[in-house]
């Protein structure tokens, strides 16, 4: 039988409470690896056909609205920065700060869904939505498509990965809330906020590449 | 279980034995019985469907199915054998039993998502075997566009799911592996000190890592075209579907290292033990694990010198394949070189092991043949192509498994099988291995293609050979199932170290109990110290 610890968050396999943050800290290193494959073969596959058909990705290009996301690109920016301030919060043991930056930075993602939301409805509005529907007005109308696939695919892709940082935020603050976290046991918050990061990051590299260089090439 | 459990120290199958303890346990030898009961059931499947494929076979005009209904069989014997039984084998089963015993932690390093894993690979398994009993599919297992996508119309979408939500399990277990081997080694168990088992599932586990998401989001993809109808690989819509070979092929060519370097480690624990001396280079092998992982994601494209890929970047992948070999050569020297002098002696798992170097070896070999661009213009889609990977699937994967299985049973279920028959039964597994495989290479090297019911009248008398050494085959797996079960009723307790093997997991009672070790093990030796051991024992 597992032995009894004193530490309230040590689980029963690991030694130490050391271990058990550096076990999960790697965990999120690997995890995020992973996501970071799942989203390259896209991109490899996009630059591949950029270049094969870069004048009609340029005319796709240009049907996206660049002010809804450059809007979008500081909503996300401002939401890293109210993350990194919350892990910093929990690292102090500031309860309410902590809990306050989580709240902004749920909103901010939330923000991000609805701007994003606005977006698709329009875009499907003017029948740039991939399938029997889509209409554009292009002797390339069929490349235009592949490039809306991509639009579509590519940026459902990271919504959904938005969505479940929502819901890890809305977790954070339920625990935060009953206080559990402390400046010993605040990792949850540091690995929620990685994950955060990189959902920004695959933005970051989202936006240039559908809707600036795309357009000038 | 209970009945027997009394009469032992209380352990892990002993403890709480109900239904719902088993569906909640997060204990990893738990999580991965039941593994192993879930893998049975598509071995079962994969088994079936190769039967029912080589008796059609058995006349030229296809005795038992033809057209679509023999395409669907051959799907389902690949899909089931490859994703659902051979890429979960070891790892899922042997590697979640033992490396946490292995160096002398008390679980994985995550033993929830061990067990989400589990549930992920179940509801995964459960959409493919819906799929294949509501019409089945006619893809194969390579799913290539734009049959996949636009012109079968089979439950491709459904299998695909199936696939893709098993790909997540397949992720969850190497990255709880690749934690664990950083992060929870006992102390003084360090890198050089690691068994080569521990070795082999850490070069697996960054596959896994870095492989499986490349064909989620590839499977998501064609699924997206066949669902949505948003075409990324629809040559209609200017999409390119030799991408998506390009795509499947940079996880699916790894993932034959998936299969067969957790083999290699069984081998080489069971190679150490039974010749009674310490591997042949240690060093050298552990990092040809590495090196096979690596090289492997660069030699995708042998699977495609006749898909119209450049020459150029035909006779890059070409080179690069031999590389492999390399790596590959070394292990077999090495446990050669371990053989070499060493007190051999001829248990069950050990004949699987010397069948696995045979096999191995010649599935490698012929590996070559393929590797160069021209001898592959006239092998490709031919029985040599078949023959050559089954040789490194059945003949090494299996082979191997079917080893560690009998390896380690003793630790997983504390009683011993019955000798005698386990040697026959391993040396019936590789005669009739052979005989439905070797004829196999002279087939296609004629030129009979693969994926075909059909076949002319010269080639029947090869043909007649491989269904009757399957059928060989057959009795072969089918014996161990038997003498196995048989064990868990009538066989004789095993006690902790039943071979006298080197290794934390035999310091631990048969079976362990819930938390592996009463104190947590310090190490001061290196792996296989047999040396030390016989002159402890002398
Ligand atoms: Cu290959």
């Amino acid at each position: 039988m597992p032995e009894t610890h004193s530490e309230p968050h040590l689980q029963h396999h690991f030694v130490a409470l050391e271990q058990q943050q550096e076990a999960s800290t790697l965990g999120m290193w690997a995890f995020l690896i992973t996501e970071i494959m799942f989203f390259g073969g896209l991109f490899t596959l996009f630059t591949a056909y950029v270049s094969a058909y870069s004048e009609a990705f340029a005319e796709g290009s240009r049907h996206l609205d660049l002010v809804l996301g450059a809007v979008n690109t500081v909503v996300l920016i401002g939401s890293s920065f109210t993350m990194a301030m919350a892990v910093r919060s929990a690292q102090l043991g500031k309860r309410k700060a902590l809990l306050g930056f989580l709240a902004l930075t749920t909103l901010l993602g939330c923000a991000f869904l609805g701007i994003k939301g606005i977006e698709y409805a329009h875009k499907f509005k003017q029948r740039l939505l991939p399938g029997p529907a889509f209409r554009v007005d292009s002797p390339a109308s069929q490349h235009v498509q592949l490039f809306f696939s991509f639009y579509f695919a590519m940026t459902g892709l990271h919504a959904l990965h938005m969505v479940v940082g929502v819901g890890l935020m809305t977790w954070l603050l339920f625990h935060g809330w009953r206080g559990r976290f402390t400046p010993t046991y605040f990792w949850p918050v540091e690995l929620s906020g990685l994950y955060w990061h990189f959902v920004d990051i695959v933005w970051i590299f989202l936006f240039p590449v559908l809707y600036l260089v795309a357009r000038h090439s | 279980m209970s009945t027997l459990a009394t009469a032992r120290p209380a352990n892990y199958l002993s403890v709480d034995p109900g239904v719902m303890s088993w569906l909640l346990t997060k204990d990893h030898k738990r999580i991965g019985i039941l593994y192993l009961v879930s893998i049975s059931v598509f071995f079962l499947v994969g088994a079936v469907s190769a039967a029912v494929i080589r008796l059609s076979l058995f006349t030229p005009e296809g005795a038992l199915l033809h057209g679509q209904a023999y395409n669907k069989m051959f799907s389902l014997h690949g899909i089931s054998m490859i994703f659902f039984f051979l890429i979960p084998s070891i790892p899922a089963v042997l590697g979640n039993f033992l490396l946490p015993l292995m160096i002398g932690a008390r679980d994985v390093a995550f033993p929830r998502l061990n067990l989400l894993s589990w549930y992920i690979f179940v509801l995964g398994g459960a959409s493919t075997l819906i799929a294949a009993t509501t019409g089945g599919v006619d893809t194969g297992w390579t799913f290539y566009t734009p049959f996949s996508s636009i012109y079968s119309n089979t439950n491709v979408t459904l299998t695909a799911v199936g696939v893709f939500i098993t790909g997540f399990s397949s992720i969850l277990t190497g990255l709880n592996f690749l934690v664990t081997i950083h992060k929870m080694r006992a102390p003084g168990l360090s890198w050089s000190r690691l068994p080569l088992f521990v070795w082999a599932h850490y070069a697996t586990s960054l596959i896994m890592i870095l492989g499986t998401p490349v064909v989620a989001i590839t499977l998501l993809m064609v699924g997206l075209e066949r669902g949505l109808g948003i075409g990324l690989f629809d040559p209609a819509l200017g999409g390119d579907p030799i991408l998506f070979q390009h795509l499947f092929w940079f996880y699916s060519h790894p993932a034959v290292y998936i299969m067969i370097l957790p083999s290699m480690g069984v081998v080489s624990e069971v190679i150490a033990c039974f010749s009674r001396k310490r591997i042949f280079g240690y060093e050298f092998v552990a990092g040809s694990s590495l090196a096979i992982a690596v090289i492997g994601f660069f030699v995708w494209g042998h699977h495609m010198f006749v898909s119209g890929q450049s020459v150029y970047a035909g006779l890059v992948f070409s080179l690069l394949s031999f590389l492999v070999a390399i790596p590959s050569g070394v292990k077999v020297f090495n446990w050669t070189a371990t053989l070499y002098k060493g007190s051999v002696a001829y248990h069950a798992p050990m004949l699987y092991a010397l069948g696995f170097i045979g096999l191995f070896t010649i599935g490698g070999l012929t590996g070559l043949f393929l590797a160069t661009l021209g001898t592959d213009v006239h092998l490709t889609d031919t029985y040599f192509v078949v023959a050559h990977f089954h040789y490194i699937m059945v003949g090494g994967a299996i082979t191997g498994f079917m080893g560690g299985l009998h390896f380690w049973w003793p630790k997983i279920t504390g009683w011993l099988y019955p000798e005698g028959w386990s040697r026959a039964a391993a040396l019936l597994l590789f005669v009739g291995f052979n005989l439905t495989f070797f004829p196999q290479f002279i087939l296609g090297y004629n030129g009979m293609l693969r994926r075909t019911y059909t076949y002319p009248p010269e080639f029947q008398v090869l043909n007649v050979m491989s269904t009757a050494g399957a059928s060989i085959l057959a009795v072969g797996y089918l014996i161990p199932v038997i003498y196995l079960l048989w064990s868990l009723r009538y066989g004789q307790a095993a006690g902790p170290n039943p071979w006298g093997a080197t290794g934390l997991e035999w310091t631990a009672p048969s079976p362990p109990p819930p938390g592996n070790f009463e104190k947590i093990p310090v190490v001061t030796e290196e792996a296989y110290a047999y040396s030390t051991m016989e002159t402890r024992r002398a």
